[in-house]
């Protein structure tokens, strides 16, 4: 995708079916959680996935502001998905552009879907995503310590929400993208699940695949997925054990 | 929809009828409003549609312009998709900066066109690094009554290809047909209950439980997803629906390959 034009193309398996950075299909990067790592916030979380660094912040259930938007039977989900200038490697222009705007969309729903809204009317939940450094895949980072902060802001939850991308390179299925693979890959598919009833509240996709490798590609996601819920869930145990210091760690 | 009572009575309604197999307008769970595609509706664009499915109403126009290839695509032309939900579409837009709402349709409808390599952006590029054709996919939401995103990709589709390459106006050639080389079709469904129901009206939209769009083009690929809205699909879901939508995606590419 997007490489129209573009000149160096980089081998993306080589001849043992190994990943750029060594990996094989369905390994993930590694990843590590701390949830409660900001004083101000109700609740946070700070992902270190690959090269990705990503921070979260929950506040609320709190008033809404601006007051408008109040609803009378449910709590209003706000969520801000937002990449530092720094965080790439050529400048972004700071701010939501449309491309931030649609993934604070996304997440906020898919969140949204595991909250109990209706116990909380006329409030605010703020999600607040902070990606200070990418390297592909932060919509899932950003998805995966937004749903630890508000397990960790004690917001009643059905579940904690996994992520991950599924894509395809050089022709084969392989799991959690990175920036290579991501740009000169044929397709993405980016997926968040809810495991205890096994459905997807994110899913989108980019690319071509037959109906056949979605189908593969969403059963190698969900079995990431459940890696990476185990690493949320230690990352919570740990803030809140005695003595714990607050991480859940990959590998 | 302000009255949450009416709102409320509304959701029960629908949610019991989709128990039953049935709709506010009696369609089936699987059946798409009629569609109606005029194309070259504007004559002032270089190429257009008015696409209306049931009362949805979405007027596309494509305009091309010499412009400058970006930076990191030297040897390709410009392809630009923007989305209007004006007001006089419904009560519930008001005039302001783009919403939401409009900023995901433009989105999803523009990954379908790119993914799917509807246009050979190559072929756009004039002097690479220099001049390169920009094609602007101007959609303009006239009548919002539920499902946008299927009807917006309709036009947009349409009117591709019936655009002209206005090369005499800009002194870059001939004038010549833009060439289309894949047609994308998006197919949107709606969880109401366990009811997965396909080409949603605005109180299907409101009341459901997570929405989602398939793309497929004519190879049977599917080449771009969005789900959508609060709510959630199992992968097994999500295979039927592609199988429904790659249904959906032939009959609605051989009425636009028909329509002229």
């Amino acid at each position: 995708m997007g490489s129209v034009g573009a000149k160096d193309v980089p081998e993306l398996l080589d001849a043992h079916g190994k990943r750029i950075d060594g990996r094989g299909l369905h390994d993930l990067r590694p990843l590590k959680i701390e949830a409660g790592v900001l004083q101000r916030a109700t609740g946070s979380a700070f992902v270190e996935w690959g090269e990705n660094k990503v921070m979260a912040a929950v506040y609320g259930p709190r008033e809404v502001h601006p007051r408008h938007m109040q609803q009378n039977t449910k709590a209003v989900v706000q969520c801000r998905y937002n990449m530092a200038s720094f965080s790439v490697d050529e400048r972004k222009r700071p701010g939501l552009d449309r491309r931030s705007q649609e993934i604070s969309k996304v997440i906020g729903e898919a969140l949204e879907s595991v909250l109990f809204v209706e116990e909380f009317p006329k409030t605010s939940i703020g999600i607040y995503i902070e990606v200070l450094q990418a390297n592909a895949g932060t919509r899932c980072a950003g998805l995966v310590a937004a749903s630890v902060a508000l397990a960790d802001a004690g917001i009643p939850m059905s579940d904690l929400v996994p992520a991950v991308a599924v894509g395809k390179i050089a022709g084969k299925l392989a799991l959690d993208l990175r920036k290579e693979e991501d740009n000169y890959g044929e397709s993405d598919v980016p997926m968040a699940l809810v495991p205890r009833s096994g459905r997807l509240v994110l899913l989108q996709m980019e690319g071509h695949m037959t109906r056949d490798e979605l189908k593969t590609a969403m059963d190698m996601g969900v079995k990431g997925c459940e890696k990476i819920y185990e690493i949320q869930k230690a990352a919570l145990r740990n803030r809140y054990s005695l003595g714990g210091n607050g991480g859940g760690e990959a590998q | 929809m302000t009255n949450e009572v009416t709102t409320e009575i509304l959701a029960t309604h629908v949610l019991d009828l989709a128990k039953a197999g049935k709709r506010l307008d009696g369609r089936g769970l699987d059946e798409l409003r009629p569609v109606r595609i005029t194309p070259g509706y504007v004559t002032s664009a270089d190429g257009s549609a008015l696409v209306e499915l049931g009362d949805t109403k979405v007027l596309c126009g494509v305009k091309l312009e010499p412009g400058t290839p970006f930076p990191d695509t030297p040897n390709a032309g410009v392809l630009t998709t923007n989305a209007e939900i004006v007001p006089l579409s419904s009560p519930e837009y008001e005039p302001g900066p783009p919403s939401i709402q409009s900023i995901e349709l433009s989105r999803v409808v523009d990954r379908a066109i790119r993914a799917a390599e509807a246009i050979d952006l190559a072929k756009l590029c004039v002097t690479p690094g220099e001049k390169c054709w920009t094609c602007f996919v101007d959609l303009h939401v006239l009548d919002d009554s539920g499902n946008l995103t299927d009807a917006a990709l309709l036009a947009a589709m349409s009117a591709l290809k019936n655009a002209k390459l206005p090369g005499e106006r800009f002194e870059i050639g001939p004038t010549v047909p833009l060439e289309v080389n894949h047609l994308p079709i998006e197919t949107t469904f709606v969880r109401i209950g366990d009811a997965l129901i396909v080409d949603p009206t605005c109180e299907e939209e409101d009341t459901c439980q997570g929405r989602l769009t398939i793309a497929t083009d004519e190879a049977g690929n599917v080449v771009a997803m969005q789900k959508s809205m609060v709510g959630a699909f199992s992968p097994h879901d999500v295979i039927e629906l592609v199988d429904r939508a790659l249904v959906h995606g032939d009959r609605l590419r051989e009425l636009i390959n028909t329509t002229k």
